[in-house]
């Protein structure tokens, strides 16, 4: 191959050279690209091995998943057994339900106001929206906490409702807060595309804003909606830093495993782990299909 | 209301103040929400960084400077590494993920989809359990180093990388990859391939070509995935608890440590927003180098 190339190379351009060239610039691509996916990979991997790894006494020191010890279900055969870990996983869910039903709600309103209406202040309220996801995560839990801490201290105290200690409701607030600006941007991404002239001919057979909503317009942006729900739903159950700075005493699930890593590292940890990764894979392939069906 | 909607008659005026007053009525809920939750919180972690007391004492509103000065004198280096770590991190995720955008955008062909869901699907998982995969992963006698040094013998049996500034690196650069990855992927996608070949037709090298034409049309998408993974890896202090050691703690460790451990709210709120004002600066500084009227169009 290479005395090809050496042949080819002086040629240049159009010929057998920039076609030698290209080949080796597409593998090359292609090689390295299959590294960065590998390494991308690789962690999954390990997670999903080591919830088979045996965890006793007799082998090392039993409390921490780190080094191979012998395959074994007993993880997945008791999967939510270690203290803290249901509590933990029903907290989460209850709150990524709740937060994601209330900021599909907020962000979907603001989404409509933004892409279907012209009104003042609209830029500066599009500029807003970015901020919060703009912000690192850990500036904004801080700042919530001391929100929180305010509420309970001179001379806000007794003005407002106390939100400290934090826990269950702080966790909420602070969820629906940081998801709204990922429902806005993915409900506007979705309406973008929307053709005003079917809700004209709604309103030019005879219905009115109402009806035309309900008929029209919500059946069509109703995908949009869904997938803002799901990605605020993922965002929920899987942010740890700024949950750390409002949970208080509350666990959710990365809170839990967070605290717990320091004294032990149950197999368990990766079992739902596992179960939550192929859970999401069978969620993301049977929507593929069914839209591909439907197409 | 009703009264001044009739007088403004002609039309069908109370529906119309209705409709106009819509778009207002639909924002008010969540920009409300957001203002409680996410501008007030930012000015009272303001007043609390430049108040004196503590948390059973009360604080009270002294405009010190004090705590900014603690801040800064006390915390210099590890806010110095947030920017050396955040920043390598950045730097790493460009070069290996541009490439991979590349080869998907381009490349793919009928594999597009699913190589982009491979290039997601750390996403599916917790990032604290991808996290503590990594600390399986490079442990001492892990998955990785345990068969090089006991099988193969190719590692000394002191070698380790776990808890050093290299481990810590690997998990960061591993966590906002796909930050990179996915807007490379969107403005490369975008760029039509008739540009490209226009390029070569008019004797451009693929270099040329790809330095004048693919790399300028790139730029939003540089822009965009530099800042999502600057942004996050310069505030994250997970990567360094778990990964790195005491020396290479970043200043998310502080502002952590400061606040929910210690209830140091002053220093803390300082701490953090100091880090905010220097995020902005360096974004806005950014913005002003690749230009924004470009970037943003």
């Amino acid at each position: 191959m290479s005395a090809t190339a050496i042949d080819a190379r002086p040629s240049g351009r159009g010929g057998i050279g920039t076609r030698l060239t290209r080949g080796i610039s597409k593998h090359w691509l292609a090689a390295f690209t299959g590294v960065a996916i590998f390494y991308l990979l690789l962690p999954i991997a390990v997670m999903f091995l080591f919830s088979f790894n045996r965890l006793d006494a007799s082998l090392g020191d039993g409390k921490f998943n780190y080094q191979w010890n012998a395959f074994s279900l007993d993880a997945w055969a008791h999967p939510f057994d270690w203290p803290g870990l249901p509590d933990a996983i029903r907290v989460t869910l209850a709150v990524a339900v709740v937060a994601t039903i209330g900021s599909t709600i907020l962000g979907t309103l603001i989404g409509l106001a933004l892409t279907r209406y012209a009104f003042r202040g609209r830029g500066i309220i599009n500029g807003l929206i970015f901020l919060p996801m703009a912000t690192p995560e850990v500036v904004m839990g801080a700042s919530l906490l001391t929100l929180f801490v305010a509420t309970a201290l001179p001379p806000l105290k007794g003005g407002v409702p106390t939100l400290y200690p934090t826990g269950f409701t702080t966790i909420l607030i602070a969820h629906i807060m940081f998801n709204i600006s990922y429902v806005v941007v993915t409900v506007k991404a979705r309406l973008a595309g929307f053709d005003r002239r079917l809700e004209e001919a709604a309103m030019d057979l005879g219905a009115n804003e109402w009806v035309t909503f309900w008929k029209v317009t919500f059946p069509l942006i109703f995908p949009g909606i869904m997938a803002a729900a799901l990605l605020a739903f993922s965002l929920s159950i899987d942010d740890f830093v700024i949950t750390s700075f409002v949970s208080g005493s509350t666990n959710t699930f990365p809170i839990w495993v967070y605290t717990l890593q320091k004294n032990a590292l149950p197999a368990q940890i990766n079992v739902i782990g596992s179960i939550i990764f192929f859970g999401a894979v069978a969620f993301v392939a049977i929507s593929t299909v069914v839209q591909a069906r439907r197409r | 209301m009703t009264t001044q909607a009739v007088r403004n008659a002609p039309g069908p005026g109370i529906r119309q103040r209705v409709l106009k007053a819509t778009p207002y009525l639909f924002l008010i809920p969540g920009l409300v929400w957001l203002f409680i939750f996410f501008v007030l919180p930012t000015i009272q972690m303001f007043t609390y960084s430049v108040s004196t007391g503590s948390i059973t004492s009360g604080f009270k509103l002294t405009w010190t400077g004090d705590n900014y000065i603690t801040a800064l004198s006390r915390y210099g280096k590890q806010f110095g590494n947030s920017l050396l770590y955040g920043g390598a991190a950045t730097v790493l995720t460009l070069l290996i993920g541009f490439p991979v955008a590349y080869t998907v955008a381009f490349k793919g062909g009928r594999y597009k989809n699913l190589l982009l869901f491979l290039v997601i699907a750390p996403f599916f998982t917790s990032f604290l359990i991808r996290t503590i995969s990594w600390k399986i992963l490079l442990g001492d006698e892990g998955p990785l180093l345990g068969p090089l040094k006991d099988i193969l013998h190719v590692l000394p049996a002191e070698f380790s990388v776990i808890n050093t500034p290299i481990s810590q690196l690997a998990g960061l650069t591993y966590n906002f990859l796909p930050f990179m990855i996915l807007p490379l992927y969107v403005a490369l996608e975008k760029i039509d391939p008739r540009l490209i070949e226009a390029a070569n037709d008019l004797y451009a090298s693929n270099w040329q070509s790809f330095r004048r034409v693919t790399l300028p049309l790139a730029l939003p998408g540089v822009f965009a995935g530099t800042l999502l993974t600057f942004i996050p890896a310069m505030g994250d202090y997970v990567n360094a608890e778990l990964l790195g050691n005491p020396q290479s703690q970043m200043i998310g460790n502080v502002i952590q440590n400061q606040l929910i451990t210690q209830a140091h709210y002053p220093i803390g709120s300082a701490l953090s927003f100091i880090l905010m004002t220097a995020i902005l600066v360096a974004v806005a500084v950014y913005a002003r180098v690749l230009g924004t009227e470009q970037l943003t169009g």
